[in-house]
């Protein structure tokens, strides 16, 4: 199998008082014809480690090779090989739509017609319109035209839906899932759980500049040991039951108590249920809220970090987190 | 949103040269930056009709005039009416003539609103004046001469005067030459130090760098793109000067061409360096006035440098706007040929070779 990219402990420090370790060690293999995601909170490394890739900029050490190229010797043949697009990219505004998209073809020695691109991206109404006029979603797949209109073998795909309202995202992932089936490399980040869990055959979850998981999303669930999440709001628990009192029971993973939220990762929903009710009623409290459902890789970040992504580092409230060792149903 | 099977089909085989696909890049880019520059209203007006405006505004406001009028103040007095009788009657200049009292003659002579106080003393003449005014002295002269000589003073001998106001030697002859200058130091700081900057700040820069562009061709785009700009600019201001006002090119026409090229290269590589490393549009428009205001009042554009003190002038003749517009007035005034012109060539290419030198060195692409 050829590999796409191939990163061996990828290291990247911001010279600075103190000094910023973005990437701290990062081993990464992407096989072609792969959609690999880069999932994490702001400031994870993401954006650093895909920019290292891209070759726009350099890494503090390790070694990292694409389509078997190397940066330093293959520049010119890397260029003409991959296709970019950046986090929050601005076209020049007075350029149609064609135009722009014609102005990038011709940087390449090889490739699809503009025309194509911009079919493939679903813009082709828009192919005469200025980009002062388009909406965010709409820029989004120009960007997306321009990186793929030199045909290239391996896709960067930066944040790709960050701030877009929800049916441009939905587009969006129709379009990036079209590229996967034909059989496209992408290489893409995003902070969007959903995104990753739809669109990606594997991912990799960054945290602090480094890998804290890595796998298809079905395996990073299943990780968990608990493919299943049982929620409870915590207004009904004032007296606030003690997460070590519910980690016991059968089935039960992992026991989170965060916000207003008691969430319990649980294997067989079936089996834990009654006894958690139970549980609850022998300590006088009453539900006013209950909730099953399955679990996403949202869970798998929460377990791995005891933060919900979209806090980042920044979350205050404290999270008590029971991590049952025993249990093994799987 | 539904889409059908051929749009989803990314066949990964790489076709080359499709009918729409790979034309020169140079080209492309060039092409890109006409259309951007053509589709913003303001641009137009600010490169091509604001400077026509200013040579017809500032030609109107000192154009030549056959005889100079005086704006002179009589203080009241009894023989204030017979002086006044005697500067209307002078045949050779024209008085605007106004009788006031002492107190506030000294007002208008203090604020500026006029050129002379006249007050009689005796059989003779108190005058007050500014000698730092423009005029006043000439105002002085001629009201002194036209009283002399109603008193009975006799010329000594009579001079021949040929009156001169030839094309050449006008101030709208100075000015074109000037204001031609300017629009290709503005041109060149934004068209490419403002351009660099805003594609910076897009990320645009920065995306360019992820493709295969080369860096060559990108700035070279940039210069040409100028060159195109600049040819209808040069064009209008030199075609207005010569309908309105009958500017003509006394040198030859290559040279001044040539002066013009090389103004505009020297420019772009100075907007180049300016861009550099800047981030931010408040940070470029900064460093661009810093760069440009000097040269606006120091380099000879609306008045001659040599109002200032004889020690800076070598200093204002090694800024780049100088021997430009040095150069062009001796090319398009006096008809000096291409071995006259060599220092301020000179300069010029020092200037252009040494600016795109450093630009190139820190310039900041990828981020």
């Amino acid at each position: 199998m050829q590999l796409a990219i191939e990163v061996r402990k990828l290291v990247k420090t911001y010279p600075g008082r103190p000094p910023v370790e973005a990437v701290r060690g990062i081993d990464l293999t992407v096989e072609v014809g792969q959609c690999y995601g880069f999932l994490g909170p702001n400031g994870a490394g993401k954006t650093t480690t895909i920019e290292i890739l891209e070759g726009l900029m350099s890494a503090t050490s390790g070694s990292i090779r694409l389509l078997d190229l190397d940066w330093r010797s293959n520049q010119r043949q890397l260029r003409q090989r991959i296709g970019v697009s950046l986090q929050e990219t601005k076209m020049s505004d007075n350029l149609t739509v064609l135009e722009t998209v014609k102005l990038f073809r011709s940087f390449y020695n090889s490739g699809i017609s503009a025309e194509d691109a911009i079919q493939k991206v679903s813009l082709l109404e828009k192919s005469k319109a200025r980009v002062k006029t388009l909406s965010g979603g709409q820029r989004q797949r120009l960007a997306i035209a321009c990186a793929i209109v030199g045909s290239p073998q391996l896709l960067f795909l930066d944040e790709p839906t960050t701030g877009l309202d929800p049916a441009s995202r939905r587009q969006l992932w129709d379009i990036i899932r079209g590229f996967r089936e034909a059989g496209q490399t992408i290489l893409l980040t995003t902070h969007y759980m959903e995104e990753a869990e739809r669109l990606c055959d594997r991912v990799a979850i960054i945290d602090q500049g480094r890998i804290i998981a890595e796998g298809t999303p079905p395996e990073l669930i299943r990780g968990l040991g608990a493919e299943h999440v049982i929620e409870i709001p915590l207004e009904t628990m004032k007296k606030a039951i003690e997460a070590s009192a519910v980690s016991g029971l059968p089935t039960v993973q992992q026991v989170e108590v965060q916000d207003n939220c008691l969430r319990i990762a649980v294997g067989q929903p079936h089996l834990a249920l009654p006894k958690l009710l139970d549980a609850l009623s022998s300590r006088g409290l009453e539900m006013t809220g209950l909730s099953i459902r399955h679990a996403t890789l949202e869970d798998v970040f929460i377990s791995l970090t005891g933060r919900n992504i979209d806090n980042g580092s920044a979350n205050g409230a404290p999270t008590r987190i029971v991590n049952s060792g025993s249990t093994s149903l799987n | 949103m539904v889409l059908n099977q051929d749009t989803m089909n990314t066949s990964p085989t790489r076709e080359s040269n499709t009918p729409s696909g790979n034309s020169s890049p140079l080209l492309q880019m060039v092409k890109a930056r006409l259309l951007e520059f053509i589709r913003q209203p303001e641009a137009i007006f600010w490169v091509y009709v604001f400077p026509v405006l200013m040579m017809v505004a500032l030609g109107v406001a000192f154009r030549s005039r056959s005889v100079e009028t005086f704006d002179v103040l009589i203080v009241e007095g009894t023989q204030a009416h017979s002086v006044a009788q005697i500067l209307e009657g002078a045949s050779d200049f024209a008085f605007n003539l106004s009788i006031l009292s002492a107190d506030e003659c000294a007002t208008r002579l203090r604020t500026g609103k006029t050129s002379l106080v006249i007050e009689t003393k005796g059989e003779s003449y108190v005058y007050r004046f500014d000698p730092t005014r423009p005029g006043s002295m000439a105002a002085k002269a001629a009201a002194d001469q036209t009283l002399q000589v109603a008193a009975g003073r006799q010329d000594v001998f009579e001079a021949e005067e040929v009156a001169s106001t030839e094309p050449g030697g006008r101030y709208i002859d100075f000015l074109v030459p000037g204001l031609l200058g300017l629009g290709l130091m503005g041109g060149g700081l934004f068209g490419v130090g403002f351009v660099i900057v805003d594609m910076r700040i897009r990320k645009l820069l920065k995306l360019y760098m992820a493709t295969p562009m080369k860096r060559s061709h990108f700035l070279m785009s940039l210069m040409l793109s100028r060159m195109v700009f600049m040819i209808p600019e040069v064009l209008l201001l030199l075609v207005m000067a010569w309908l309105f006002f009958g500017v003509l090119i006394f040198g030859s026409l290559w040279l001044v061409i040539l002066l013009i090229v090389l103004g505009s290269i020297q420019f772009s590589g100075i907007g180049l360096l300016i861009a550099s490393r800047v981030r931010t549009l408040e940070a470029a428009s900064g460093l661009l006035n810093l760069v440009m205001l000097p040269m606006w009042t120091l380099s000879g554009v609306f008045f001659s440098y040599d109002n200032f003190p004889q020690a800076i002038h070598p200093l204002i003749k090694a800024l780049p706007l100088t021997p430009l517009i040095d150069a062009l007035r001796a090319a398009i005034l006096e008809g000096e040929g291409l071995t006259q012109l060599i220092p301020e060539l000179a300069i010029i290419m020092v200037w252009a070779i040494a600016s795109f030198g450093v630009a190139l060195l820190i310039f900041r692409w990828q981020d």
